[in-house]
């Protein structure tokens, strides 16, 4: 990381965009999310498994990021705005137009409930050189994103490796 | 607890095989995953955007949605009882409309932690054609015995990184 910029390397190890959900955990979003992949466990469908195994409706837990996505507009809002938005930090500041998530770890604790708000923040762990691949040409970051409740319980952690680059020109 | 099957490690080896599931993918399996995800960003919708920008065949499935369908694979064979602790992948390539994907797994390891939580390593894959395009490890806590449940454990006692 020799070359990287020292606003960059100050970011690393830093927690960045702190922010609430925009909206409580809610099932119209899990049906959907079970519909998309077929998901019939009865946790998200039969309420009395759900009583019985969770105390009651929880979220499908690979929906994490589901709910600090922004929505698409908003009234007032001058510019889109964008989720994991180290990483389009990254790809501004660098000058890396293209981008590709490769890697993506999930570490689950306790299960996000129907009417939960999650808090959420980002921290940059690290940049690589500058590397060719097929894509083209730029470098690789690791981002964790921590995800906790209105108790402040952890909820969990998703790390992200991405890969932003500028395309070959052939 | 009733009305469903629960996966118990006194029944799970290593190197037990998770049954295959196949899924044919169509546009909507990728807009709906995106959609479903909150993600708008335009390679999971616009044809355009992804062959012209991004210089791939066509839109493609996003990445909470491939999570989203290897928690349903590993759920589908722990039943309703099993909770993810941890789920790992690596994205090869990328799935397109048009591609049939193939889900296999199978059983790398099974511990029991200090507090009696059972938990299972199982290698996983999603490929298309026999391409591996996503590799993937999970942790996931099945009960131990008839009765038990991951679900019940809180703080201390839950240990999802191992």
């Amino acid at each position: 990381m020799r070359d990287l910029p020292a606003e960059i390397q100050a970011w690393i190890g830093e927690k960045r965009y702190r922010q609430k959900g925009e909206f409580d955990v809610e099932r119209g979003y899990v049906f959907t999310t079970c519909a998309s992949v077929e998901n019939g466990n009865p946790l998200f469908w039969d309420e009395k498994v759900a009583q019985d195994l969770t105390d009651g409706w929880i979220a499908p837990p690979t929906m994490l990021s589901a709910w600090f996505r922004p929505h698409h507009w908003a009234p007032g809002r001058t510019q889109q705005a964008q989720p994991l938005q180290v990483h389009f930090d990254l790809k501004e500041r660098l000058g890396l137009p293209e981008a590709v998530m490769t890697d993506n770890t999930i570490t689950f604790g306790e299960p996000v409930r129907t009417g939960d708000r999650l808090e959420t923040w980002q921290i940059l762990r690290s940049v690589s050189d500058v590397k060719q691949t097929k894509l083209g040409k730029g470098r690789f970051w690791v981002i964790d994103v921590e995800y906790v409740n209105q108790r402040g319980d952890w909820v969990g952690t998703e790390t992200y490796t991405g890969f932003g680059y500028r395309r070959d020109v052939g | 607890m009733s009305g469903f099957e629960t996966l118990t490690s006194e029944r799970v080896r290593v190197g037990d095989p998770l049954p295959e599931l196949a899924v044919d993918v169509t546009a909507t399996t990728v807009v709906l995953g995106a959609m479903a995800s909150r993600d708008w960003r335009p390679m999971h919708h616009d044809y355009d955007f992804a062959v012209n920008r991004n210089g791939v065949k066509n839109i493609f499935l996003n990445t909470p949605n491939q999570a989203a369908w290897f928690e349903r694979y590993l759920t589908d064979w722990t039943g309703p009882a099993g909770r993810l602790g941890r789920i790992q992948f690596r994205m090869k390539d990328s799935v397109f409309p048009g591609d049939r994907m193939l889900f296999r797994g199978a059983v790398e390891s099974l511990e029991s932690d200090d507090t009696g939580c059972a938990w299972v390593e199982v290698a996983l894959e999603l490929a298309v054609e026999d391409r591996v395009v996503t590799a993937c490890n999970a942790r996931i806590a099945i009960p131990a015995t008839e009765g038990d449940n991951p679900w019940k454990r809180r703080g201390d006692r839950w240990k999802p990184r191992g």
